[in-house]
């Protein structure tokens, strides 16, 4: 999926996360996440990040994810949401999520 | 019970409270702007998490809106137990929101006829059509009240209940006609406890099947205002018992202190039992 724009989605709030995608020409995906269960939970939370753009053919993107508990599921629908904002797109592939 | 659909800590949550029926809202809780993201939350809450044996309802945004059907995609493929569609005026709504419905679950795999429908009935058109819509989809588990936009509808407010006399009366029998359920409208004062008591007892007494509601603590005294009485569930047993044992007699006339025990005293009383068993 081709982003053209930002993409924000989510809220600070707990058992949210609130992730901001930055579209990028080359260099991949990078990741910068801040979470207040960075400790336990960081690699996983990046995991899910990284593999839900990667379902949704995005090769490069700059993305900024504050992370405030939220569970899998929920990462995985603020990225989904986030990519759709960014690609400003509505195109929604629901058998393929 | 009502969850907004936009909100991960209270969609985790919902399942703890013994609610009988969880409702993720993509409706009014959620800003136009954050339909979207709303939509592709509760789909992953639908897809992830367990809330065990609970009936899972999802209110999408009306179908006129535009946002209904790209709702239904979602949530049908997701699994939703029933759909409950907002702002029901006729059975032409309700059939166009089945035949959407059945379209996704053809193209998705999923059997047609899978998913359940609710209608809410929020207008006047809507109470005067209340047994076209409540006949009009065999996917129809109940129909219930959307009282804000009912009385909006009627130039009127919310009061003592006088206002919505007429629709709830119109939707209990119309879904009686139907055989399905009749639920009632939220009461939105989650601090006025006497008031939401008074309500709950006064929609019993008509004979809702439930009500909606918008916050955990309305649970308990919903459930027990609608729990059935010691004496009267001993009546109920005697009853059922009596039955029981003319059948056993091969007799097809039972009685119970002298009085003989009819088709409608037996439905009463099976129905107290159940209504004492699913309210715990």
């Amino acid at each position: 999926m081709k982003l053209v724009q930002t993409g924000i989605a989510g809220t600070v709030e707990s058992s949210d996360i609130m992730v901001t995608l930055e579209p990028k020409e080359s260099g991949g995906i990078t990741v910068s996440l801040a979470s207040s269960v960075m400790q336990q939970f960081g690699r996983q939370i990046e995991y899910v990040i990284r593999e839900t753009l990667a379902e949704l053919g995005v090769a490069h993107a700059s993305v900024d994810a504050v992370d405030k508990g939220a569970l899998d599921c929920t990462v995985r629908a603020r990225v989904y949401a986030a990519v759709y904002r960014a690609a400003s797109s509505e195109a929604y592939d629901w058998g393929a999520m | 019970m009502f969850v907004p659909g936009n909100n991960p800590g209270m969609i985790k949550d919902s399942g703890i409270y013994g609610a009988d029926s969880i409702m993720f809202d993509l409706e009014d809780s959620v800003a136009v702007t954050e339909k979207d993201a709303a939509r592709f939350l509760v789909y992953q809450a639908l897809r992830t998490l367990s809330f065990g044996a609970k009936e899972i309802v999802v209110r999408i945004n009306d179908l006129a809106s535009g946002l209904g059907r790209l709702d239904l995609e979602a949530v049908v493929r997701a699994g939703v137990h029933v759909v409950r569609l907002p702002k029901t005026d006729s059975a032409a709504d309700v059939v166009e929101c089945e035949n959407e419905i059945a379209r996704i679950e053809a193209e998705s795999g999923i059997p047609v006829g899978t998913t359940g429908m609710m209608a809410a009935i929020e207008s006047a058109s809507g109470v005067l059509n209340a047994k076209e819509i409540a006949c009009a989809s065999n996917r129809l588990i109940g129909i219930a009240l959307g009282a804000e936009d009912y009385v909006t509808d009627l130039k009127t407010t919310r009061s003592d209940g006088t206002e919505l006399l007429f629709a709830r009366c119109m939707i209990l029998n119309a879904a009686r006609a139907a055989g399905i359920d009749a639920l009632d409208t939220v009461f939105a004062d989650v601090n006025d406890e006497e008031g939401f008591l008074e309500e709950v007892l006064l929609i019993k007494k008509l004979g809702f099947d439930g009500k909606s509601i918008i916050n955990p603590r309305q649970i308990e005294p919903l459930h027990k205002a609608f729990r059935p009485g010691e004496s009267d569930l001993e009546k109920a047993r005697a009853i059922m018992d009596a039955i029981a044992e003319a059948e056993a007699r091969g007799s097809g006339v039972a009685s119970l202190n002298g009085r003989m025990i009819d088709r409608p005293v037996v439905l009463r009383a099976q129905r107290m039992l159940d209504l004492a068993e699913i309210s715990g």
